[in-house]
């Protein structure tokens, strides 16, 4: 928030970043005096000339077919029948809620996101922790976990695919060379085991981003304090849980918070491992909503983007709000 | 400080960072050993974990019994003209966001933001509409404007960071000694940035390289098609080809890992720099 405030203290202009000359002088509070000089009409137009092609494909190819397309939630608006757009109110929201694999697919996004978000947190802040002794080759160490992320969702979904494949799927040829299993699993045709592989490849396609993270932040709690808390004769355990947690526990907040969005938006290994079958039973909600629009019920689609809108906005506020309050406790 | 690690610890670490290893490279290295196997032998047991006989039939197959060329040609000239275009819009709108002080800037940054939370493929059907409307579906140039549209915000504010660790006092010496804004920005800022910037792009074109759902939903025709849709193509059939799929698969990957291997460094410094300071 603090970037914001500093932000409107600063020089007025016109919200859509239109022409220039509105960006004057006239500040209260001028950072410098050689800033204040420096704010000519000239630079104006340099600035809006320099601001104006991003924010102009941002707006017209990103903002305005979102904007445009929630009308579309209260529109009967089908590609099968362009005849009849009329206004329909809720009936697509209606439509949804009616529908019963609309409360299996919200039951799988939060089992998706959990059973996904979970085990990247503590594999990533295991790996962390261990990266932080030096080593040799650690560097080459890093970056050939941080591979997996030149692949994409999609690719990664046919990897693993390919893998969980019932008949000549490697995983099940391993479990059963290693006495686990006596008959092969058909993964991805038994929607349990198929929620269970695809959430496999998530957590291995995630656990980097954590612990490239966590290291970060582990490496920015200062050596004082992790002295001070030996001198105190604090165990291990008792210093990571009391001392280095505590002091990074924003960052770890808002990259759960960032994590859990990023999740929960993430169709494309879904999508290329199991398509959201068998029967609609691994379909999370954006994975759906693709499946609508590919339907051509642009109508509902919509709804179910205004759906997910909403309950990522709600997810923010209850998470920020919950670790507000948390953070007040313990001080 | 980091205290002394007994040698149970030592062994505990280095076997966790061990089995990570080898768990991330796995994958990676299945869909390669599939891909050098022969067709006959992909499908059959027990299951090889070296090929028998090296061959690249998986490979010639890919080519002959689809356009791969064609789909490479495709991917290659969109994600190229889209991360450069990209690179460079963004390169503009960073340097405002990070050199100057106005008081839209909170707003346009927020605006920015808020796409990286919502995902493109929300509007995917709107999005249908309007470009059926310019005339745009079903057209490599459509295809690439919207992959500009979609990488801006991230480059831009990518890039912003790489600006805040440039001192202002240099483009201001250039200006003094009678350079235009323009000419400090790309005559003394850029060629200082350039490993930032190679990041950007790299970032860029690996997620255009990459993109599905905006290439399947206003892509079509066979001929125009990006190495992407074309594999959503392979995997809808019901008899999934797993020999020419995992070719297909290795000849993806390859290109952008080794970018990635170049960029990563940059790219973790970016993500880091964003998260940590929050």
């Amino acid at each position: 928030m603090t970037k914001l405030d500093n932000v409107t203290k600063g020089h007025p202009s016109t919200a859509t970043g239109a022409p220039g000359p509105a960006v004057a002088v006239g500040s209260a509070e001028p950072r410098s005096i050689r800033r204040r000089r420096a704010f000519t009409v000239r630079r104006g137009a340099t600035m809006v000339a320099f601001m104006a092609p991003a924010v102009l494909f941002v707006a017209v190819f990103i903002y305005y077919p979102m904007v445009s397309g929630s009308q579309m939630a209260f529109r009967n608006w089908n590609l099968n029948n362009l005849t009849d757009t009329a206004f329909v109110g809720f009936k697509n929201f209606q439509t949804i809620f009616a529908d019963a694999t609309f409360y299996t697919v919200l039951g799988n996004t939060v089992v998706w996101v959990v059973a996904s978000i979970v085990p990247q947190f503590v594999i990533g802040f295991a790996i962390a922790l261990f990266l932080r002794r030096t080593f040799p080759f650690r560097g080459l160490y890093q970056a050939l976990i941080f591979f997996p992320w030149a692949i994409s969702g999609f690719l990664i979904g046919i990897l693993f695919r390919w893998m969980f494949n019932s008949e000549f799927g490697v995983i099940n040829d391993l479990l059963s060379k290693a006495g686990i299993i006596h008959s092969p699993i058909p993964w991805l045709a038994d929607p349990k085991t198929a929620m269970v592989a695809v959430i496999i490849a998530n957590v291995w396609y995630g656990v980097t981003f954590f612990a490239i993270i966590i290291l970060a932040a582990l490496q920015s709690v200062p050596d004082e304090m992790l002295e001070a808390a030996a001198l105190d004769g604090a165990g291990k355990a008792r210093t990571l849980f009391q001392v280095i947690v505590p002091y990074i526990r924003i960052t770890l907040s808002l990259t759960v918070l960032l994590r859990v969005i990023w999740i929960f938006n993430f169709p494309d290994i879904i999508y290329g491992m199991t398509g959201g079958g068998p029967a609609n039973q691994t379909h999370i909600v954006t994975t759906w909503m693709i499946a609508t629009t590919q339907r051509g019920d642009y109508g509902q689609a919509s709804a179910l983007g205004l759906i997910v809108v909403g309950l990522l906005v709600l997810f923010s506020i209850f998470f920020l709000t919950a670790s507000r309050e948390k953070k007040g406790d313990l001080s | 400080m980091i205290t002394r690690e007994t040698p149970l610890a030592r062994t505990v670490r280095i076997a966790f960072l061990a089995l990570w290893l080898v768990i991330t490279l796995f994958p990676l290295y299945w869909i390669a050993v599939t891909s050098f196997k022969s067709p006959g032998s992909v499908f059959s047991y027990p299951l090889t974990y070296w090929p028998k006989v090296f061959s690249l039939e998986n490979y010639a197959g890919l080519f002959a019994k689809s356009q791969f060329g064609v789909y490479v040609a495709n991917s290659l000239v969109v994600s190229i003209t889209a991360a450069l275009v990209a690179t460079l819009i963004s390169l503009m709108s960073a340097y405002v966001l990070a050199r100057f002080e106005f008081r839209s800037k909170g707003a346009l940054l927020m605006g920015f933001l808020v796409t990286q939370m919502i995902p493109s493929f929300i509007a995917l059907g709107p999005l249908y509409l309007m470009f059926t409307s310019l005339g745009l579906v079903d057209n490599r140039f459509g295809l690439t404007l919207i992959y500009i549209a979609v990488c801006i915000p991230f480059c831009t504010v990518m890039l912003r960071g790489f600006f805040a660790n440039v001192p202002d006092a240099l483009e201001e010496a250039a200006m003094i000694d009678g350079c235009s804004r323009v000419g400090a920005l790309f005559r003394v800022l850029v060629p200082v940035m350039k490993p930032g910037i190679v990041a950007a792009f790299i970032f860029n074109f690996v997620n255009c390289w990459n993109e599905l759902f905006l290439s399947v939903t206003l892509i079509n025709s066979d001929g125009k098609k990006t190495i992407p849709t074309a594999l959503n193509d392979f995997i809808s059939s019901y008899n999934i080809d797993w020999g020419s799929m995992s070719a297909a698969a290795v000849l993806t990957i390859v290109p952008t890992m080794v970018l990635f291997a170049f960029a990563s460094r940059y790219i973790v410094q970016g993500l880091t720099a964003g998260a940590v300071k929050g």
